[in-house]
């Protein structure tokens, strides 16, 4: 076992936990944050996604050793007090989730590409999502939602 | 079945020196890892091997791009996401920016490392076709010191590498020379990003007068490693660009590759394949 200091959605967390634990085990197992969930488990679907640091990465790949001191934010963070945030008021507003499985990583991926980018064209929208895979949606709900959180924005 | 991760031990020295030292000093062998995006997912899925690793990960030692008026010197801890952020790199050496657009999704790029890409040794790894045409030379270091050698002979077999125990890749370096070479790089797979390719050819020429003066080739999946295809170098070399010489190469691709068959494609198909992207880079040029 090993101790780890972060900060989790602003709050300063200590976890006891074996070094190579996945985040995503640590999140849901031991802070009961089951917003990111596992679908593949190996990186492909992006249904764990978190932001470290503000970069979007797959909580499923990350051994918990690796976020000493790191800044983490998980779908529970992203609302601001309580209200929605606009990306996951767009997410509702243009039906771009449906059984909800991708979406808290949907809304994570949108974030961050909205950060870099926050007027993406389709193509920077569809490249900042390709790491998500949506087996309702068709996608192009999604694109609009993204859009729709672009313009919500300005 | 998931691992038991109780089992598995992870360190983190937190500097290049404190690494080096436990590799050098330690009986047991520690196994590195940076980004995560290979040996997590053989972690997830019951198969990681190594029981003892090493953290690599964010050491600024080894995460860094750096430029000199002849060089560009990756450090191996370097992510696809600051390769593709690099702007002399994306405008010098745009062949391996563009491998760097297609290895795995935004969230992989933003972890995935260079170093990582070439040690894990795969043949079908995105980025080393780039640096085989680029020339690029590798440097080890241990607490021995450093050593540096062609890129080109640092894998010797299928997954295993020149480095020794105690040593990692520290840095790759890419002379600044290839002003007027054209370029080529493509990957054939079931789609470009986030699938693993079928067969990949990335190439540079320096052409004068419709006559070969320079040409490099790197290959994906063609032979039990990332390999130049000298020996088709070898038949191009100060030809001119005529259809004679394109029959020539493409003979001789055929019989440099030593393609397999496995769950991805054929050896037939990827040797066909092979010589068509030659073929094409050819006839661009």
């Amino acid at each position: 076992m090993t101790t780890i200091q972060c900060t989790i959605n602003g709050r300063a967390e200590t976890i006891e936990a074996p070094p190579m634990k996945r985040l995503l085990d640590v999140l849901r197992e031991d802070l009961h944050l089951t917003g990111a969930k596992e679908g593949c488990g190996e990186g492909e679907c992006g249904a764990c996604a978190v932001l470290i640091n503000g970069d979007l990465v797959n909580s499923c790949l990350v051994p918990i050793l690796q976020v000493e001191g790191a800044r983490i934010t998980t779908i529970e963070g992203i609302a601001i007090n309580e209200q929605l945030h606009p990306i996951q008021q767009c997410f509702l507003t243009e039906g771009g989730a449906q059984c909800g499985i991708c979406t808290p990583g949907m809304i994570l991926a949108t974030h961050h590409l909205l950060a870099k980018h926050p007027q993406p064209t389709l193509a920077q929208i569809q490249e900042g999502l390709n790491g998500n895979l949506c087996r309702c949606t068709g996608y192009m709900r999604i694109f609009h939602a993204v859009q729709q959180a672009a313009g919500a924005a300005k | 079945m998931r691992s038991n991760v109780s089992q598995y031990e992870l360190i983190a020295p937190g500097s290049l020196d404190a690494v080096l030292q436990i590799l050098a000093d330690s009986p047991d062998h520690y196994t590195p890892i940076a980004g995560g995006t290979e040996l997590m997912v053989a972690l997830g899925a019951g198969k990681l091997l190594p029981r003892k690793l090493i953290s690599l990960w964010n050491l600024r030692e080894l995460r860094f791009i750096e430029t000199t008026p002849d060089a560009l010197v990756l450090g191996a801890g370097a992510t696809f996401t600051d390769i593709r952020k690099h702007h002399i790199l994306a405008k010098e050496f745009s062949i391996l920016a563009q491998a760097a657009s297609w290895t795995g999704s935004i969230a992989n790029q933003n972890r995935g490392t260079i170093g990582g890409n070439i040690v894990n040794a795969s043949p079908a790894a995105d980025s080393p076709p780039a640096l085989l045409a680029y020339d690029a030379t590798v440097t080890l270091v241990s607490t021995r010191g450093p050593r540096t050698m062609p890129y080109s002979d640092f894998h010797l077999a299928y997954k295993e590498t020149a480095l020794e125990p105690d040593e990692i890749l520290h840095s790759i370096t890419l002379l600044r020379n290839y002003e007027g070479y054209k370029t080529y790089i493509r990957k054939v797979g079931p789609r470009n990003a986030q699938a693993i390719s079928k067969v990949a050819l990335a190439g540079l020429a320096l052409v004068a007068d419709g006559v070969i003066q320079d040409i490099r080739l790197g290959a994906a999946s063609l032979r039990e490693y990332p390999a130049r295809l000298a020996a088709t170098e070898e038949t191009l070399l100060h030809q001119p660009i005529t259809l004679a010489a394109i029959a020539t190469a493409r003979g001789a691709i055929l019989t440099e590759a030593r393609p397999i068959d496995d769950i991805r494609s054929t050896a037939k198909y990827r040797a066909t394949v092979a010589a068509n992207l030659l073929e094409e880079f050819l006839r661009s040029l």
